[in-house]
């Protein structure tokens, strides 16, 4: 493997009543977060082939450790989501390089399908940083639903030649979501939009 | 209305592979485990809050099979454990000390009886307050690598009227402990000291 993790953490967030409202099935969020060297720390490179690499050995390893912990079929998660904090000193780019070229397709592989847009937050941060991981339907971007993020923090991470790479997956949208909008049974599915 | 009434839970697990020092063969495995619910107290003083002492049992009861599901489904392999209390800002402090008992029982009775008093820490505090929950050994409160803290709480908890209860338990102590004084393997575990 490219990628030298220090860490990895694993959370899965349930919601059982929301407003005094029974949620029933519980909503459930996992995200998983990895804590990896920046092999680019403090110098500027051109070429960043290996961050694609490691985001491509991420998504895949970070996608079935939310499935895991959710302990259910890829087929069945319903929304998704990635993000990255950067440590300071790296630069913004270098989460792009792990999170746009290659990451998608082995998360889409491990859920079986997933033709929408992995919605994607990135930032720069020190020990402890949160960040939002935004969540949006897998099989149609539209599904009003499933609009949604996750907070995710390392404690003692990003360190300064450190990246936290984060994916989030759920099988569920929100607790008591009624603002209408295309609704998850109505996906037609082949444009990743609706 | 029953005492207990449930609105999220957020479980958590961190495996720690190195801290740029030599990497076990094992990684090391921390994990919490935190629920919310409601204060049945909130917003007035109640002289006798014992009820909801007995009722936190069976809670923590199932907050400890969970959290030792989710750390490889092993009690022999738990060696450290905390706990602790996140009161929302219409409660006291002493709403937050009523996990003492059935926090600790709940993890002798599923890790088998160990022997050392379980260390806390309790804070009152508005949605998203983080709490560094203190960790001993399970046998042993002087084993001195095992001595460590992990961050934990729930993002958007707890409200005003609410309790979050946490419980943390690891599979090792410190990655790269190495200062000496009470080792694991010298255990007497008479008096849950030494």
């Amino acid at each position: 493997m490219k990628a030298r993790i220090r860490k990895i953490l694993t959370a899965v967030d349930e919601v059982h009543i929301e407003m005094g409202k029974t949620v029933s099935p519980p909503t459930r969020r996992a995200v998983a977060a990895a804590v990896i060297e920046n092999p680019f720390a403090g110098k500027f490179e051109e070429d960043l082939s290996d961050l694609m690499t490691i985001g491509e050995e991420l998504g895949d390893l970070l996608t079935r450790k939310c499935v895991e912990a959710l302990g259910i079929e890829g087929g069945r998660a319903e929304s998704f989501g990635k993000a990255a904090i950067v440590g300071e000193n790296g630069e913004l780019e270098h989460a792009a390089a792990i999170l746009h070229p290659k990451l998608g397709t082995p998360v889409r592989k491990v859920l079986t399908k997933g033709p929408a847009l992995i919605p994607s937050a990135k930032k720069m941060g020190g020990p402890g940083t949160a960040i939002d991981v935004p969540l949006g339907h897998k099989d149609a971007a539209f599904v009003r639903s499933h609009f949604d993020a996750i907070e995710i923090r390392v404690a003692d991470a990003p360190r300064a030649n450190e990246i936290v790479v984060a994916i989030a997956v759920t099988d569920s949208g929100r607790p008591l979501a009624r603002i209408g909008g295309l609704q998850k049974h109505e996906i037609k599915g082949e444009d990743g939009l609706r | 209305m029953s005492l207990i009434e449930i609105r999220r839970l957020r479980t958590e697990v961190e495996e720690i592979r190195h801290e740029y020092g030599p990497q076990p063969a094992e990684p090391l495995l921390r994990g919490s485990i935190c629920v919310v619910m409601r204060n049945p107290y909130a917003g007035r003083y109640e002289p006798d809050i014992m009820p909801m002492m007995d009722a936190l049992k069976p809670v923590g009861l199932e907050m400890a099979q969970r959290l030792v599901k989710a750390l490889g489904d092993d009690p022999r392999k738990i060696e450290s454990y905390g706990k602790g209390a996140i009161v929302g800002s219409k409660g006291e402090l002493e709403h937050g000390a009523l996990w003492h008992a059935p926090g600790g029982y709940a993890m002798r009775e599923v890790l088998g009886g160990a022997k050392a008093i379980v260390p806390s820490a309790k804070k009152l505090g508005g949605p998203g307050t983080r709490l560094d929950v203190p960790i001993t050994h399970i046998n042993a409160s002087y084993v001195r690598s095992h001595f460590d803290a992990m961050e934990v709480g729930i993002p958007g908890a707890p409200k005003a009227d609410e309790i979050l209860f946490a419980l943390v338990m690891t599979t090792g102590g410190r990655i790269h402990a190495r200062l000496g004084g009470l080792k694991a393997a010298e255990i007497r575990g008479e008096d849950g000291l030494r």
